[in-house]
């Protein structure tokens, strides 16, 4: 490097420059070449395995997509006029699902808001135990929701508690990372300040750090809640409760009640359509857009 | 500083201070309040009242106690004699002829003795049954003609036992003990999960592994015609209580599922991105039309396209992937979009300056600008898919999630259970740690 620098002027060293650029342009292009022959033989070889361990291979299932879509649709014009007193129907299946998505963020925002100020360096109450919270956080997040729900429903039995306390759990995992996060950038000002006048730890988070973080952890409740809008209605289909389970037996039934099915995905289309809307509508409102 | 500036204004200035106040006062009262009520709301809406009544905590006590622990069948069979010895009474976990675990002594041809734990012991003599538990005595339970009888040392029947004149059950607290009519059984409950490495028809059943490194080491063959090594890894792999080669494959097949689902709908979400986005697309009814895909795509949720995929496919990994990939689709699309309306028009501008033509613009004055953010977004839904695909195999029926849910639903291989488990949350900290580290490695490189 020094000598090229030293050799600026000369003709020899503008062609070593030369050289020497061209040499790492043409590394760096090898390079991005291997990365995507590989990148495209693991797509392929993937894609391949996947077809020959699937029941259906791809070219057949391609040409039947539209046959299912197709015959809910034809039975559900063919029953139009059911469609309203169904979704009537249905309705209070749906607001199970919202309700446990709603109480899922909730409960998991509050845990999340624990864990993220006993997490997060400077705020935290046990420095020490700052790592055993995060490995605790990063398992919680690492945990499918279905696992926790299966199992709670083998003690609990069926019903919507399950689903709530396997979301929340998730919840409190992906939040409290997130929240940590927003902690960190916490002006400490307002907690030294509160700590001179002799507040205990709840009250300097209370007072310093809650007031500040608060929009930016609403806004990302917000987006989890939309998540778990959708989480709460496959964890339905899988075990309990919501409009997830009607889905399924719906479907089960197979022909002859693809009108309550067209009916439930109408609800649930809407319901994630509402609820996308509603959500980002106030996190731009929450974060400086406003 | 303007109140200092204007004194007039302090008047109001204050009154908005006031004002700001009680709205905070109230609001830290009714925020807590709206929870609280929503709560009490969910209380009845959840039947949480109903839930204690139908909650099986034997079932949370079964499930906790088998997840460490196994239990050993000692059967007697009533009807047509002969004494069999079984690792959760399993076809594939009996004992071969000849073979009996460490804390059974064969005491006659018909009959056996059992060491229990906490110092109790049973006898089985044909059909009969001698269970002895220190400081209480000997119960015997035997078989008259079609009754079944139990004598207690004292008369009376204790409540950890249940008898009537077709079946008793002893449950010690060391073991448990059944008799009917059809058999004369002893459970024996050990520490551990039961022929994880290796099943008992393995010549390498119950080694320690100080000899198991020796045998691998040493030139005589176990096996004929196979060397130690080999035929170790074969009698793991194959072993027919754990299955590990298939929930390997599982594992691979929900990480296949993640990675297809993901790295397809960021290929195809690419090119669509191109034409949603404001600077790139110049009439407004493709973007509008493009928009409108991207939210109805992830609007219909992976839950309906799942459950559409899966009746054109059939189950399996393939479906799972394009489920993943349909519903990114829409997710990508929109983030790319987003990204691509960000960009930064002076380095195309310098690119379209060399006389380059479109696709070199795309290339050399776009595509470098917005890969770390694809990028990032990418892997970080990499990982968030992996977990996806769990629960979607669940409902499609492929890779760990439909192991999980079919030992689940048997509602007895807990220990398999737990295992999955285990395997499943490696699995996706291990997505996490891989995407994390691809993410810094790349970003940085680019």
């Amino acid at each position: 490097m020094a000598d090229t620098t030293l050799n600026q002027g000369s003709p020899e060293g503008t062609a070593e420059i030369r050289d020497a650029y061209m040499a790492m342009t043409r590394t760096k292009r090898m390079y991005g070449g291997i990365m995507l022959v590989v990148f495209i033989a693991l797509m392929t070889s993937g894609f391949m395995l996947a077809d020959s361990r699937n029941a259906g291979g791809f070219w057949d299932g391609i040409l039947n997509i539209f046959q299912f879509p197709g015959e809910v649709l034809a039975e559900a014009s063919a029953k139009a006029a059911n469609l309203p007193a169904l979704m009537v129907k249905f309705f209070p299946s749906l607001l199970e699902t919202v309700n446990i998505a709603a109480a899922s963020t909730l409960v998991g925002g509050l845990l999340a808001i624990v864990l993220s100020l006993l997490s997060t360096r400077g705020l935290a109450r046990f420095p020490r135990l700052i790592g055993l919270f995060r490995r605790m956080m990063d398992i919680m997040r690492a945990v499918p929701e279905i696992v926790i729900a299966l199992v709670l429903i083998f003690i609990l039995g069926g019903g919507p508690v399950p689903a709530m306390i396997a979301i929340a759990f998730h919840t409190a995992g992906a939040l409290g990372k997130l929240f940590s996060e927003v902690n960190e950038n916490a002006d400490l000002k307002p907690v030294e300040g509160l700590a001179s006048v002799g507040a205990n730890w709840a009250q300097r988070m209370l007072l310093g750090v809650v007031p500040q973080v608060a929009p930016n952890w609403l806004s990302y409740a917000l987006l989890r809640f939309e998540i778990n809008i959708r989480a709460s209605a496959i964890l339905g289909f899988v075990g309990s409760g919501g409009i997830g389970y009607d889905l399924k037996n719906a479907f089960s039934w197979g022909q002859g009640r693809y009108d309550e099915v067209a009916a439930i995905f109408i609800l649930l289309f809407l319901t994630i359509v509402f609820f996308d809307q509603l959500s980002s509508h106030y996190r731009n409102k929450l974060v400086g857009k406003a | 500083m303007t109140a200092i500036a204007d004194m007039p204004q302090t008047e109001s200035l204050h009154d908005t201070a006031t004002r700001l106040i009680a709205r905070k006062r109230i609001l830290a009262f009714a925020v807590p309040g709206v929870i609280l009520a929503y709560f009490g709301y969910l209380f009845f809406a959840f039947d949480i009242p109903g839930l204690m009544d139908r909650a099986r905590m034997d079932n949370a006590a079964i499930l906790v106690a088998d997840s460490y622990s196994y239990k050993t069948h000692v059967t007697h069979d009533n009807r047509n004699g002969g004494l069999s010895f079984a690792v959760e009474g399993e076809a594939k976990g009996t004992y071969p002829e000849g073979m009996v675990p460490e804390f059974v002594t064969m005491s006659g041809d018909d009959a056996v003795r059992i060491e229990l734990k906490a110092g109790e012991s049973a006898e089985i003599n044909g059909s009969t049954l001698r269970y002895i538990v220190p400081d209480y005595g000997t119960v015997t339970v035997r078989m008259e003609g079609r009754e079944i009888l139990l004598d207690t040392p004292d008369g009376a029947v204790p409540d950890w036992i249940s008898a009537s004149s077709s079946r008793v059950n002893i449950t010690g607290a060391g073991g448990r003990a059944s008799v009917t009519r059809a058999r004369t059984e002893v459970f024996r409950y050990s520490f551990g999960w039961e022929l994880f490495w290796f099943t008992l028809d393995s010549p390498f059943h119950g080694k320690t592994p100080v000899e198991l490194a020796g045998l691998v080491l040493s030139g005589d063959r176990v096996v004929e015609g196979k060397s130690n090594l080999a035929a170790i890894v074969q009698d793991v792999w194959t072993n027919k209580m754990w299955r590990h080669s298939d929930v390997l494959w599982a594992i691979f097949e929900t990480v296949l599922m993640a990675f297809l689902g993901t790295m397809g709908a960021a290929l195809v979400a690419l090119p669509m991105a191109f034409l949603a986005a404001k600077n790139f697309s110049r009439l407004m009814s493709v973007r509008f039309a493009m928009r409108r895909l991207f939210d109805f795509v992830r609007g219909v949720d992976g839950l309906i396209w799942t459950i559409i995929l899966s009746r054109a496919f059939g189950p399996g990994p393939m479906t799972g992937a394009l489920a993943i990939l349909i519903t990114d689709t829409g997710s990508f699309g929109k983030m790319f979009s987003e990204a691509l309306e960000n960009v930064d028009d002076r380095q195309i501008e310098g690119v379209a300056s060399t006389g380059a033509k479109t696709l070199h613009r795309y290339r050399f004055g776009v595509i470098p600008q917005i890969t770390p953010v694809l990028l990032s977004q990418v892997l970080y839904y990499l990982e968030s898919n992996t977990r996806s695909a769990t629960i979607i195999g669940a409902i499609t029926g492929g890779g760990i999630g439909l192991l999980l849910t079919q030992a689940m639903i048997t509602q007895k291989d807990w220990e398999e259970v737990s295992y999955y488990i285990v395997l499943i949350v490696l699995m996706v900290m291990a997505m996490d740690t891989i995407s994390g580290w691809l993410r810094r490695r790349l970003i940085k490189g680019a």
